[in-house]
């Protein structure tokens, strides 16, 4: 039904798609942007206020977004909103970009979307998309031009209707000790095709425990040349046919564009979707995923890497700048003491004022912000309405609108200070602390992916604070908050948000503050020990002449395997025999049929003795008589055993006539297996198994047939007296066969002796 | 120029039977009419290298191979023949040899290579980045018949077999990734960390390597005396060399980076401005500390040389090798055979009679003392010295060695016919081998079979 409403959906996307080529090729370009990136790597601050919104060098971010757009040759642009959906709806309506010729800014609305690809598939229901289309979100920044990737895009599209998507990308080479990029985001390992720029893998958020990537070997067949990287950059915009938004609806687990969709279309061989790269050289583009890529692309922003985004052009949403030497932005209307030294790319808002002897270099100051005397800045973002008192000391840090921070505070490296918080008097607050208003929401969901900045919720706890903040202290002394919060100095306001479990070591990563050395060699000798490891693993092996096999875990597969192959080929074994049974086939075709199955799974001669005897056995059970053999399965085995003489004795009687019966008729493809004694004492072996577990008929009868074998010269009188004497040390339950046939092994221990 | 070559002749090989003999091993097996080891031989003369060592498998045949040597080379090359007990595997040979092992470098060259790459370019290589390794790597050949005309469509959809996995650097200079023999069958495996140091790695399944090795002598001998369990270069000791590059073990008792390395400030500093004169290979970058410290960590280098496409190069390891080559050297790649072709493109020896409507096609040769009766016709065949072929006797595609006697109304299509092996009338072969000396009865008829003498 499922698969059926699948095809159904995609033979109509398909249709819809092929309707008219040549309309197609007319459609003007169209864009989702996604302004949410439905992550918490910007919480505290996101809880406030939507990603999109955040200011990046003075500007929000979703104006870089869309100003590229527009510049690409974009018509139309659907912004999907989700949390604060309210706040971003409200700042596009009083921006400029509603009223742009050309192009129109169109936003959907949406409060329970958890993921981008439930957004793709509200979009697909909402029917707006009609040809070829953007996929960006809104915190993304690039100057790159559209033309060539969109043009590769339709010509591929053309010949292969199974060319979904183009994903760009961009050299940037991962630092092999911290294993990220410069952004901050994990290291990625792709493999493309270097003809058709075909992507073949692709492997993010790596799994740092497993040393290899494992590239298919149907990978290779099909493609005789292959690039694998380490040194490119996902820029995260994607040119994509129409089909992929009805990819997403048909595959309703897809949440993640990266994680899922991506992965599951390599992996998906059936439908053939195809996925290809567009590597841009000398244009820039980057996403802001997290604190570090914010300082990163503010930096590259400062540095012009981004023209004509930069802050002394005027694009959407900024105000007139300057350009002074050594990379100054200055604003309008900013009160400078002359003793104060403003350094190298930095960029000082409108209407700030910057007191006497104070330093700042490599910062952003946003608008209407008062810094005291003596202050020193370093590498950090300080928002708008920001008032710092003398003698604050603030490295590598953000501070977000209206934050006071009392004379003398220090903010170590990577502090993040969300809206309105008050840092007290000489108050040193603690390297990465993020510190808000908010209290740390409690429920820790473990799906990262699935959280997001709840939109409701988020403005409820936003308007309970919105009264002042010794109010909403009070408020919240009822709760076990009070123990964990700590003080903000006197005076201060806000609560340090505790770093969550295991996260701690990680916060380094993706904070402002560049990685400090100690940490750098920590991990770079962290890397020896992990080549060592692997080396040393290898050569273990190496040593020992084999090939390299990659993992314990590979080997522990291998005896899964191995005993799964033992159960597969026993079946296999009986069901080949039942049917030479039913058919009559030859002993000389069984024995055929038997060692190919015997090579095939790679068994010994005695593992067929063992099958094969087994599958004689249960044909004698089988035969027909089975309501006597019902009616000794009734009776509980323990019991059976001792009790085996005062059987009626047709019943037994009869069981061992048919097991006689078919030992003769099969003795000699039993026979073809017993080449040394020590198949015989399997066979025993297998007998005494069967006897307490499988077929419990037997249990009684066990001497019997023993007697039996023995006579059609199956077993030979050593391979029994070797069986009982191995049986000798053993446990008592084990040696209740040896028991009952003790009188026989007695009389051939004497026969052999006589012999002598 | 301070290199040793080792010639690994091999012995004969079972791969190659009925091709091969105690009478001819391996290296003896006639290419064009010639010992295939004389076409390394010659590319290394060629080279300016004149004092090998060549190493033959068993007694018999390096009696055979040194008997041949000195009677054809011996005021041109000095070679030292040295016998290895059979079965050693080619790191078991140098092993076995490792004393008369001098020279700062070791060219090591399988003997049964038919190719026109200068090995005076991959030595060139290996000193260039004083790697410890230096493989030899060409395209995978195309197999099996490429008849003139229809060969273009054939050959496309014939899909080249794969012998390598094999992963470089994007400059093609370094060895990142070996995977041969069974490793083929199973995913590939790429570690990471080598992807780090290196950033892109171009992973190919179409170049095979081609048995051509410089390595690094102490290093070698290193890794030869530790590792007693390696048997061959190409699986073991290659692939380990290559998977510890960034690991490296070799180096540390006492080999020339290593104690460079080791030593005073003095030599640090020269380090450096060695490194600084060139761009720094990802090697030297990896082995740096954390702040572009001194190399904190040891590393040794493998590299490549690329055989260009135009270049001919194969090994002669299996029969349809043999027969491919044969056809190869009067064919596309004559200049290999140092014989000058007639206006017809073959090769008729002056001394050669062929009877009256007799008929030898392009790419053929024709050996010396050879006789053909009348109405015979030869197609893209090799015939060697003193045979004698009947009249109405057709060989297409194939190879016949010395002093063969057909006899008339014969039929052979691509098959190979060893000396001294007698065919009377009327038989016909298609596919088959014919060992030494068998004679094949009247009006036998054979496909695709194996037909020798009893091994006694």
């Amino acid at each position: 039904m499922g698969a059926q409403k699948k095809r159904a959906a995609a033979a109509a996307a398909a249709a819809r798609v092929s309707e008219d080529p040549d309309d197609l090729a007319r459609q003007p370009l169209q864009a989702i942007l996604l302004a949410d990136s439905f992550t918490t790597k910007f919480r505290p601050i996101t809880l406030e206020r939507p990603k999109v919104l955040l200011p990046l060098v003075n500007v929000p971010m979703i104006n870089y977004t869309l100003a590229w757009l527009e510049a690409a040759g974009v018509a139309e642009v659907f912004v999907f909103c989700c949390a604060h959906s309210k706040q971003v709806i409200d700042y596009l309506e009083n921006s400029e970009w509603f009223s742009q010729p050309n192009f129109t800014v169109k936003t959907i609305e949406s409060h329970n979307i958890i993921s981008a690809g439930d957004a793709l598939r509200l979009i697909y229901e909402q029917n707006v998309i009609h040809g070829d289309f953007v996929l960006i979100s809104g915190d993304t920044v690039s100057n790159m031009s559209l033309t060539q990737a969109l043009q590769e895009h339709k010509e591929r599209k053309k010949k292969d209707n199974n060319a979904v998507m183009t994903m760009i990308i961009k050299k940037s080479k991962p630092s092999p000790i911290t294993r990220q990029s410069r952004l901050g985001t994990d290291e990625l390992f792709m493999a493309i095709d270097p003809n058709t720029k075909q992507l073949l893998y692709y492997e993010d958020k790596a799994d740092h425990s497993k040393g290899t990537i494992c590239l298919d070997k149907m990978l290779l067949a099909e493609n005789p040349s292959i690039s694998l990287h380490n040194d490119k950059q996902d820029c995260y915009i994607d040119i994509c046919s129409p089909e992929v938004l009805s990819l997403f609806t048909d595959n309703f687990d897809y949440q993640h564009l990266r994680r899922h969709f991506v992965k599951g279309l390599l992996l998906d061989d059936i439908m053939g979707y195809k996925i290809f790269t567009h590597e841009i050289h000398s244009s820039y583009a980057a996403r802001i995923d997290n604190y570090r890529s914010y300082d990163i692309v503010s930096k590259d922003i400062i540095q012009r890497w981004t023209y004509p985004y930069v802050p002394d052009v005027k694009f959407c949403g900024n105000r007139a700048t300057k350009l002074e030497r050594r990379g100054m932005y200055r604003a309008l209307e900013i009160e400078q003491s002359r003793s104060a030294q403003v350094g190298s790319f930095t960029v000082i808002g409108y209407g700030t004022k910057i007191g006497s002897n104070s330093k700042i270099s490599d910062s952003v100051i946003g608008e209407g912000c008062t810094i005291g005397s003596n202050v020193l800045i370093e590498g950090s973002y300080i928002w708008d309405n920001v008032i710092i008192e003398d003698g604050c000391e603030l490295r590598h840090v953000i501070v977000c609108d209206g934050v006071i921070m009392k004379a003398g505070a220090v903010l170590k490296p990577g502090v993040v200070l969300s809206f309105k918080v008050v840092i007290g008097e000489r108050f040193v607050v603690p390297a990465y602390s993020k510190v808000s208003l908010l209290q740390q929401p409690t429920v820790h969901d473990s799906d990262e992916e699935l959280e997001y900045a709840d939109n409701s919720s988020g403005t409820v706890e936003f308007s309970s604070i919105q009264g002042t903040a010794d109010q909403s202290n009070g408020e919240m002394t009822s709760e076990s908050s009070e123990a964990h919060k700590p003080k903000l100095g006197t005076g201060g306001v806000g609560y340090i948000w505790s770093i969550c479990e295991g996260g701690q070591e990680e916060e380094w990563r993706h904070s402002v503050a560049p990685i400090p050395e100690d940490k750098l060699t920590e991990l770079s000798e962290a890397m020896d020990d992990d080549q060592e490891l692997v080396t040393q693993d290898r050569t273990a092996l190496s040593t020992s002449g084999e090939l390299i096999s990659d993992s314990n875990a590979s080997e522990g597969d291998d005896n899964e395997d191995s005993k799964d192959d033992s159960v597969y080929f026993e079946k296999e074994v009986e069901a080949t025999f039942l049917r030479a049974v039913e058919e009559n086939v030859k002993v000389d075709h069984v024995i055929l049929e038997v060692n190919s199955l015997r090579l095939s799974y790679n068994m010994t001669s005695a593992d067929c003795a063992g099958a094969v005897f087994y599958s004689m056995m249960k044909l004698a059970i089988k035969t027909p008589h089975s309501s006597a053999i019902g009616l000794l399965t009734l009776y509980p085995s323990p019991f059976s055993m001792v009790a085996s003489n005062a059987y009626p004795i047709y019943l037994s009687g009869e069981l061992q006539q048919n097991t006689a019966n078919i030992i003769t008729t099969w003795q000699k493809l039993l026979k073809s297996y017993l080449l040394e004694i020590d198949e015989e004492i399997e066979i025993i072996l297998k007998f005494e198994e069967m006897c307490l577990e499988s077929a419990k008929e037997f249990s009684p009868l066990f001497a019997r047939i023993l007697h039996i074998l023995y006579d059609k010269d199956i077993l030979q009188e050593d391979a029994i007296l070797r069986w009982a004497d191995e049986k000798e040390g053993a446990d008592e339950s084990d040696k209740v066969f040896v028991r009952q046939s003790e009188k026989f092994i007695q009389w051939l221990r004497e026969a052999s002796e006589e012999e002598d | 120029m301070d290199f040793q070559v080792v010639v690994l002749a091999g012995g004969t090989s079972k791969k190659l039977v009925p091709l091969v003999s105690k009478e001819v091993p391996k290296a003896l097996l006639p290419v064009a009419n010639r010992p295939v080891l004389s076409y390394v031989l010659e590319q290394l003369e060629l080279s300016n290298i004149k004092d090998l060592i060549v190493v033959v498998e068993g007694a018999d045949a390096a009696l055979c191979v040194g008997g041949w040597i000195s009677a054809a080379y011996v005021d041109r090359l000095h070679v030292e023949v040295a016998t290895v007990p059979e079965d050693v595997g080619t790191a078991g040979a140098l092993r076995a040899i490792a004393h008369h092992l001098t020279a700062k470098d070791v060219l090591v060259v399988s003997g049964d290579l038919v190719s026109d790459v200068p090995p005076g370019a991959v030595t060139a290589a290996h000193r260039r980045h004083d790697a410890v390794v230096t493989a030899m790597i060409c395209s995978v050949p195309v197999s099996g018949l490429s008849e003139a005309g229809s060969s273009g469509a054939k050959d496309k959809t014939k899909k080249p077999g794969r012998y390598n996995i094999i992963g470089m650097d994007p400059t093609k200079q370094f060895l990142l990734h070996i995977a041969t023999g069974a490793e083929l069958e199973k995913d590939t495996r790429i570690r990471k960390s080598i992807l780090r140091a290196v950033g892109q790695m171009d992973i190919r399944a179409d170049l095979m390597d081609a048995h051509m090795y410089a390595f690094n002598r102490s290093v070698l001998q290193e890794v030869l005396d530790q590792k007693d369990k390696f048997q061959s270069l190409k699986q073991d000791v290659l692939p380990y060399l290559v998977r510890s590059q960034l690991k490296s073990e070799i180096l540390i008792n006492g080999a020339p980076q290593g104690q460079q390395a080791k030593e005073n400030g003095n030599d640090k500093v020269s380090y450096r401005i060695l490194a600084n004169a060139s761009t720094p290979s990802f090697h030297e970058l990896y082995a740096l500390g954390p702040n572009g410290s001194a190399p904190v960590r040891r590393t040794h280098k493998c590299c490549v040389y690329i055989a260009s496409n135009s270049k001919y190069c194969v090994r002669l390891n299996s029969i349809q090798a043999f027969m491919d080559i044969n056809r190869d050297v009067i064919g596309e790649a004559n200049h290999l055979s140092g014989y000058n072709f007639s206006a017809q493109n073959n090769i008729i020896h002056p001394s050669a009679e062929l009877g009256s409507k007799t008929t030898v096609g392009p790419h053929c040769m024709l050996g010396e003392g050879s006789q053909m009766g009348d109405k015979c016709s030869v197609k893209r065949s090799v015939i060697g010295r003193h045979c004698r072929i009947g009249s109405n006797v057709k060989v297409v595609n194939s190879v016949v060695m010395n002093h063969v006697t057909i006899g008339d109304g014969c039929s052979i299509q691509g098959s190979v016919i060893c000396s001294n092996a007698q065919l009377q009338e009327r038989v016909a072969l298609k596919d088959c081998q014919v060992g030494l000396g068998y004679v094949v009865s009247a009006g036998c008829e054979y496909k695709g079979e194996s037909l020798a003498r009893k091994e006694k």
